[in-house]
């Protein structure tokens, strides 16, 4: 395997990635209705038609309370879990994590029906906060899995030493392991922020009347009309998920560099 | 101080470890593993017209595994699912391969960074990106239009199911890299150098030592890339137009549409199975694939 061949095919891939995306800016400036070449002149346009439209700055409203709900709420949850499994053995421990981390491996069709089903048949309203209870769900293995290598690293004689200075188990958690852990807990309020922001099965089937932006966002593509305003909340959308992913990988890089570990990359 | 400390923890480990997790775990179980077993129910009584009775029975499961539409649509999905997962790994390997390898230890965070990025942003309008990518009137027979190399827009490339591979193959693109890379990171370099001192090519030095070894993370991305994709629900509506149904959107039709959901249960839970089985059968696959390399 020769690495210059390597190295042009990786840089194909990285193109093929990226291709799509980078439509997305060059479609939202464009100034035509029909999303095809050859392109017809620079607009904003469709921007000043995406800001003007308010059903949309409610469903935004809607997904940010859902997001920064799901993103506390996972994240908590998430230390719990992470905690008891780096720190503790006990029985059923296997078991226990499994079901945690079960939705990683569940297609997300089936948690929404499932969760639907059972919603409609106790009689529970589809709101908001039942989209809520349906995204913690599948944002907490990915709460686990990122807290669990914070706790990871830590390194215990850190904590027994504080136990021996007189610190309670709780001052000791506030004190110690808490500030140690900290980027792992940033990145991973900002990983569930992400996903459950860009959810859409368990949004669109559970959100009953509300209306949730990633669910907007589709019901729009039936209106070839309204494409080229979604294309510039595309355009904005990648951007500020760029710039919380590039947040969340320094602070998961200060976080390792903090424990002393060493970085073997990526978040998954 | 430190023993009233201790006896403060008072608990056994094992307690002090059950009753950390509990929130988590119980959570998983009032809404999860509940909703689970209540589909697993709703899928053995009888259903029809919004109603459900109490009869017992396997009827449903009789429906879908042989009404020829459910079939067909099964059959589907699991073409589409192998299709997605044989493509995603066989162009993912070659890029986990270079990372590893060929990519200085400094740079490799940046360059799973660069390939993480497309898949932390919106699904959705990737998914639609490549409708209009790949569409009767979309970017790619515009532009060859355009420019002349066409007469009449392509047909081939829209509507079909390998429109619905391409779409997919990339959307899971990122998922099939990553545990590749993580088993390759993991093979000892001396082993490849002892291959080339006993005289082995480099070639075959890849295919008898860095392939079985990075068997496991190969496995690991079939799974990671076939089971959300044979449940997919929106690629088969946007790109497919609604006319390639798949798995997830069978079920949301009988579960709301007909209303039916002890049948929309029973493919539920079909659809697990089917999973399940894959999933076991690549497992022990593997099993066999690193035992047969002894």
């Amino acid at each position: 395997m020769k690495a210059t061949g390597l190295r042009a095919y990786a840089i194909g891939y990285l193109i093929f990635l990226y291709a799509p995306i980078v439509l997305l800016p060059i479609f939202a400036f464009n100034d035509s209705k029909i999303i095809a070449f050859p392109l017809s002149g620079f607009t904003t346009h469709w921007f000043a038609e995406m800001w003007s439209d308010s059903q949309l700055f409610n469903a935004l409203k809607n997904s940010m309370i859902i997001s920064g709900t799901t993103a506390i709420i996972a994240t908590t949850l998430g230390i719990f879990a992470a905690r008891a499994s780096t720190r503790f053995s006990f029985p059923a421990k296997g078991g226990l994590l499994g079901m945690i981390m079960l939705p990683l491996v569940l297609p997300e069709m089936i948690v929404a029906m499932s969760l639907l089903v059972v919603l409609l048949a106790i009689g529970v309203k589809l709101s908001f906060l039942t989209v809520i209870l349906g995204h913690v769900l599948i944002c907490t293995p990915f709460a686990v899995a990122i807290l669990s290598s914070a706790f990871q690293s830590l390194d215990k004689s850190l904590e027994e030493a504080a136990y021996d200075l007189g610190e309670t188990p709780i001052s000791t958690f506030r004190l110690i392991i808490l500030p140690l852990v900290m980027p792992g807990i940033i990145s991973s309020l900002l990983i569930c922020f992400t996903i459950s922001l860009d959810e859409f099965i368990i949004a669109y089937f559970l959100s009953g009347a509300d209306t949730v932006l990633s669910a907007y966002i589709y019901g729009q593509f039936r209106f070839p009309a309204r494409v080229p305003a979604m294309l510039a909340l595309g355009t904005i959308l990648v951007l500020v998920s760029i710039i919380l992913l590039s947040i969340a990988e320094y602070f998961r890089r200060r976080g390792i560099a903090k424990t002393g570990g060493k970085d073997t990359g990526g978040f998954l | 101080m430190a023993k009233a400390n201790q006896s403060g923890l008072g608990r056994s480990e094992a307690a002090s470890g059950l009753l950390l997790i509990s929130p988590t775990a119980i959570y998983a179980v009032l809404l999860l593993a509940a909703p689970l077993a209540t589909v697993v129910m709703f899928s053995l009584l009888t259903g029809g017209r919004g109603q459900i009775t109490w009869d017992f029975s396997l009827q449903n499961y009789i429906d879908v595994w042989t009404g020829p539409v459910y079939r067909a649509i099964m059959l589907r999905s699991l073409i589409v699912a192998f299709g997605v997962t044989l493509v995603t790994v066989v162009i993912a390997y070659p890029i986990a391969y270079f990372v590893s390898f060929h990519v200085e230890p400094s740079k490799k965070s940046i360059w799973l960074f660069l390939i993480t990025i497309p898949f932390w942003t919106s699904y959705l309008i990737r998914v639609f990106l490549w409708k209009v990518i790949l569409g009767y009137n979309g970017v790619v027979n515009s532009g060859l239009l355009s420019i002349g190399v066409i007469d009449e827009p392509l047909q081939w490339i829209n509507y079909n199911v390998g429109a619905l591979i391409v779409t997919l193959a990339h959307a899971y693109a990122p998922f099939a890299i990553l545990p590749i890379f993580v088993s390759l990171e993991k093979i000892d370099r001396s082993l490849l150098e002892a291959g080339q001192d006993l005289g082995e090519s480099r070639l075959r030095t890849f295919w008898r030592v860095t392939l079985p070894l990075s068997m496991a993370g190969v496995i690991a991305a079939v799974l990671i890339v076939f089971i959300p994709t044979i449940g997919d629900y929106v690629t088969p509506d946007l790109i497919g137009g609604g006319k390639l149904p798949m798995i997830a959107n069978m079920m949301e039709v009988q579960m709301l549409k007909v209303n039916n959901k002890p049948l929309g249960s029973a493919i539920a839970v079909s659809a697990m199975f089917i999973v399940a089985i894959i999933a076991v059968g690549f497992v022990l696959l593997n099993r066999r694939f690193i035992g047969g390399q002894k």
